[in-house]
């Protein structure tokens, strides 16, 4: 038989039911692993080794082990956001998508590595090292829920949450050969994930296969009175969405994602891919979506001006970091903040400050407000013809750790096809589509109209029951 | 006044921060109660903790919006929030949730009268808006370190800002108590300057009397009575026109009132001033308020102090002036109205209340709830001076024993053997003593010197403890001295 950690949520689950196996032995199992491959990859930042009693026998998740990122607030355990500024901040509350999973029984394991308030694209920005993809150890896993992503591709965990701003669960999940939905901006609840960019991020599962995205985002989503960019639109069971059937769907590829840029075995897979879906009956045809090239640009104006706010609160008056050596307080501010982030969170908290100021504003920041509406005019437009988008997830596979961590510029380009989403709104998933000719991950990317998840997850499950590539592991 | 200042116009426009009166904070859940242990009344959401989100309070909503409809303004059809970000310890998130370019409500105004001769004058409101309140920071005395209080902090200020329409110190003055009075009617706010829950800033800028162009205009802060924001604006205003006298610049600043030596310093120049980067709050959707909620918010709005007046003209009828004094403040113009039900002479009720009752008040920094004489006490006084049981005079003393003790206006007459002797066969005996021992006296009265009657009532008084009733002694007397 093969190895519990090895396994998918929704099998776990049915083994429980048929009582082949026990909670305790899949969290042993789980933990195993950890302590086997993670000083080689790096995915975990803390084990919580203790908590699985008290977690209740019943639930839609009971007995699977998740792995949260260290964004997402879990009450009494350290979150940091992988960065010093956050040191020994311990929430005392959950964050609502905790308390969810706690309610369905589900085994919070610990806390996956990220890139530092999930600023970077590669896991490297982290205050605890960066985390390494488990197909080579040489390379970065994406990011920044690279910590997520990698865990679930190395099986140290069954399942695991991450957070997209730009593209920050989709893009590790291709680089590491699994699966990542970034929702519908408004679908799950945001309370207790310490914001990046409030109108941009959204939390969503990492997984080993479709149906266990659907079963995670089923036990997450729903409206939040304590988040008010939650929506109340009724959560269907995602999983009566997992049909074999594409039949006379419509599917849109955009013209503007195969450009220059893109790597020539990324675009071979993707483009298989879609003919994977044309042969099971689906109806594809190229659309044009206009304003795509603006959408990093406009991204690195929002992201930042609303990150650089959001972050003004790490000053260490209340938590987290404190400089001990200042003699007043602008001196404890600068201190602290000056030691406390990384180099690529001072980029942005500077960028943002300057999109905002005085003077700078209506040609920055308004400016990048109206041509967000024209991408999501883009879309709306597109929607008229098809009932959801293939594009590739990212324009290459994995690179090696280092690579881009000198040209911020080129390392920004790597969510050219996830930021558009954001931007939008739009709900969007990442699943393997192939390997490039050095063995790396490649991923495919569905989007759909705002809060038709469902018609993601018949795409992805048709897709994915149809090709293999989910089944492949890593050597570790 | 010197002779040169009267060339001049003063131009003030004035910034009021108000705590709203709601159970709980603008975006979560936490009391607003006053006074309480530091830090008692937080939680992860006012505090500013990671992840946490606001939720926007109804309840601190439609209070603001129910001030805003009372101060006659319009109410954006959209309302939207804005981050005004700056570092402060008292500001948990370094950034205050606030309004920016759509402030909730605008284009108001309400009226001032600023004495008996002058009449009704305009001041518009710019604008209203919501925004939430900072902590506190403490300086332990000799201490090396400051503690933050953030029970404070979230608990949902309106800002009400006015046009440059106030031309003088006491303009000013009269404005801040006119606004106090319709939000004391309409039950919002505490409205008290030394708890904070009522704050002031205000703009000024002098130029010669009859000319458009505004001069360089000088923020004041810092003042905690309404008292102080006129006599700031009474030094500043002296200031500015020395300086511009003297052929000088007025410098565009921040100056703060200092209380204990009456004068303003320089706080920051406009160069200095913070760029508060304000964007849309991201964390709070933009929304439509129902027309029909705001319908029946206006139409549930309290009689407010302006047609109180009126009333009382037309009901009571009560000059124009006293009128609008007495419905300066909620609780005097309920206590006139309860007492107006049981006594029909409301000319009388007004000058007590007006002249020794207020006088009181102001003396002791009470309001008339706090003492213990009841609308029927005080009835029961003026009936007592009608029925000429006591004399008006005797009433002033009896008044001011009664709100300083709190007891009952009879009581004390009683208690004191205060009331008038209007025994005439009683006073008969005393006033034929009186003329017994004082023949002289009564000698002269009939030889044409009629003060010498005076000095008789005088002996009756003095005879009787001041308890005689006076007009009973003068014909008596009269009738005795064969008038």
């Amino acid at each position: 038989m093969a190895e519990l950690f090895s396994l998918t949520g929704h099998d776990l689950l049915r083994r429980i039911e048929r009582g082949e196996v026990a909670s305790s032995s899949i969290l042993d199992s789980v933990f195993a692993r950890i302590d086997r491959v993670d000083t080689k990859v790096n995915a975990v930042v803390k084990v919580n080794r203790q908590q699985s009693d008290i977690a209740p026998k019943t639930g839609r998740l009971a007995g699977i082990p998740v792995l949260v990122k260290d964004n997402i607030c879990v009450k009494g355990e350290e979150t940091t956001c992988s960065s010093r500024i956050l040191e020994g901040f311990r929430p005392p509350y959950d964050a609502t998508v905790v308390k969810k999973l706690k309610d369905e029984g589900a085994l919070l394991i610990g806390k996956a590595n990220m890139d530092e308030f999930a600023f970077g694209s590669s896991c490297e920005t982290s205050c605890y090292g960066p985390t390494r993809n488990p197909w080579d150890l040489e390379r970065i896993p994406g990011g920044s829920s690279g910590g997520s992503a990698a865990a679930v591709a190395a099986d140290e965990t069954i399942m695991a949450l991450g957070s997209d701003t730009g593209g920050s669960i989709r893009q590790p999940a291709a680089l590491c050969g699994v699966v990542g939905l970034k929702p519908t901006y408004g679908r799950v609840s945001r309370y207790g994930l310490i914001a990046f960019a409030s109108s941009l991020d959204q939390i969503g599962p990492i997984t080993k296969d479709v149906e266990d995205a659907a079963l995670l985002l089923g036990v997450i989503a729903g409206y939040d009175e304590m988040d008010s960019t939650s929506v109340d639109v009724p959560v269907p069971d995602y999983t009566r969405s997992l049909q074999k059937d594409v039949k006379g769907l419509r599917i849109g590829v955009p013209r503007e994602y195969f450009v220059k840029g893109i790597d020539p075995e990324v675009e071979e897979a993707v483009r298989r891919g879609i003919e994977v879906l044309k042969e099971l009956g689906a109806k594809v045809s190229e659309i044009h979506l206009p304003h795509t090239e603006y959408a990093v640009s406009t991204y690195y104006i929002i992201g930042p001006a609303e990150a650089s706010s959001n972050l003004a609160r790490f000053d260490g008056v209340q938590y987290g970091y404190r400089d001990k050596d200042a003699d007043n307080i602008i001196d404890m501010y600068v201190r602290t903040r000056s030691k406390g982030f990384g180099a690529e969170a001072k980029r942005r908290i500077l960028l943002g400050t300057y999109c905002l100021s005085s003077g700078y504003y209506d040609a920055y920041y308004l400016k990048a407000l109206k041509v967000r509406t024209k991408i999501k005019e883009d879309f709306d437009e597109a929607f008229r013809s098809c009932d959801c988008i293939i594009t590739p997830t990212s324009p290459t596979p994995a690179f090696k750790i280092g690579e881009k961590t000198g040209d911020p510029l080129s390392m920004y380009l790597s969510d050219v096809y996830t930021i558009p989403a954001n931007l939008a709104g739009l709900p969007a998933i990442s699943v393997p589509c192939g390997f490039s000719s050095e063995g790396l991950p490649i991923g495919l990317q569905i989007m759909a109209k705002p809060f038709d998840e469902e018609t993601i997850f018949r795409v992805a499950y048709t897709f994915e029951q149809a090709t293999d590539w989910h089944k492949r592991k890593p050597m570790l | 006044m010197r002779e040169d200042e009267n060339r001049y116009e003063t131009v003030i426009g004035l910034e009021v921060h108000l705590q709203l009166k709601a159970n709980t904070k603008a975006f979560c859940g936490c009391s607003t109660l006053f006074g309480q242990k530091p830090n008692s009344q937080t939680c992860p959401v006012c505090l500013g903790f990671p992840g946490s989100l606001p939720v926007l309070n109804e309840e601190a909503f439609y209070s603001a919006v129910k001030v805003a409809l009372a101060l006659n303004c319009k109410i954006q059809d959209l309302i939207k929030f804005d981050r005004k970000n700056y570092y402060y310890p008292d500001l948990p998130k370094n950034f205050q949730i606030s309004q920016y370019d759509m402030p909730l409500s605008y284009d108001g105004a309400i009226y001032i009268t600023s004495g008996p001769e002058k009449g009704r004058k305009k001041i518009r409101i710019k604008r209203v808006h919501l925004e939430e309140d900072a902590g506190k920071l403490l300086h332990p005395e000799g201490a090396n370190y400051s503690l933050v209080d953030y029970n404070r902090a979230g608990i949902p200020l309106l800002e009400i800002v006015t046009e440059p329409d106030i031309n003088s110190p006491q303009e000013a003055y009269d404005y801040l108590t006119r606004l106090k009075a319709i939000l004391e009617y309409l039950k919002v706010s505490d409205c008290d300057m030394e708890k904070g829950s009522l704050r002031c800033d205000a703009n000024i800028s002098i130029r010669v009397a009859g000319t458009d162009k505004l001069g360089t205009k000088v923020e004041l802060k810092n003042m905690n009575t309404f008292k102080g924001v006129r006599l700031a604006l009474e030094y500043e205003a002296k200031r500015q026109i020395a300086l511009v006298e003297e052929g000088e610049k007025i410098t565009q600043e921040t100056r703060l009132w200092d209380a204990e030596k009456s004068l303003t310093t320089p706080m920051r120049t406009k160069e200095e001033a913070m760029d508060y980067r304000y964007f849309p709050e991201p964390d709070l959707v933009p929304f439509q308020v129902d027309k029909a909620v705001i319908e029946k918010i206006r139409r549930e709005l309290p009689e407010l102090p302006e047609a109180k007046a009126k009333r009382f003209s037309s009901e009571y009828g009560l000059s124009e002036y006293d009128a609008n004094v007495i419905t300066g403040q909620l609780e005097m113009a309920d206590y006139f109205e309860e007492c107006a039900k049981i006594y029909q002479n409301r000319k009388t009720i007004a000058n007590w209340l007006m002249g020794d009752i207020t006088a009181y008040l102001n003396a002791e920094n009470l309001t008339i709830k706090q003492i213990g004489l009841s609308p029927s006490d005080l009835v029961g006084l003026f009936n007592m001076i009608d029925e000429g049981t006591i004399s008006g005079k005797m009433a002033k003393e009896v008044l001011i024993e009664a709100m300083k003790k709190g007891i009952k206006p009879a009581e004390i007459v009683e208690r004191r053997g205060l009331s008038q002797i209007s025994d005439t066969a009683a006073l008969e005996r005393v006033v034929d003593a009186v003329l017994a021992r004082n023949e002289k006296s009564v000698d002269d009265y009939r030889k044409g010197k009629k003060n010498a009657l005076t000095y008789l009532i005088g002996q009756v008084m003095k005879d009787t403890n001041g308890t005689a009733n006076p007009a009973l002694v003068n014909v008596i007397l009269k009738r005795r001295l064969g008038d």
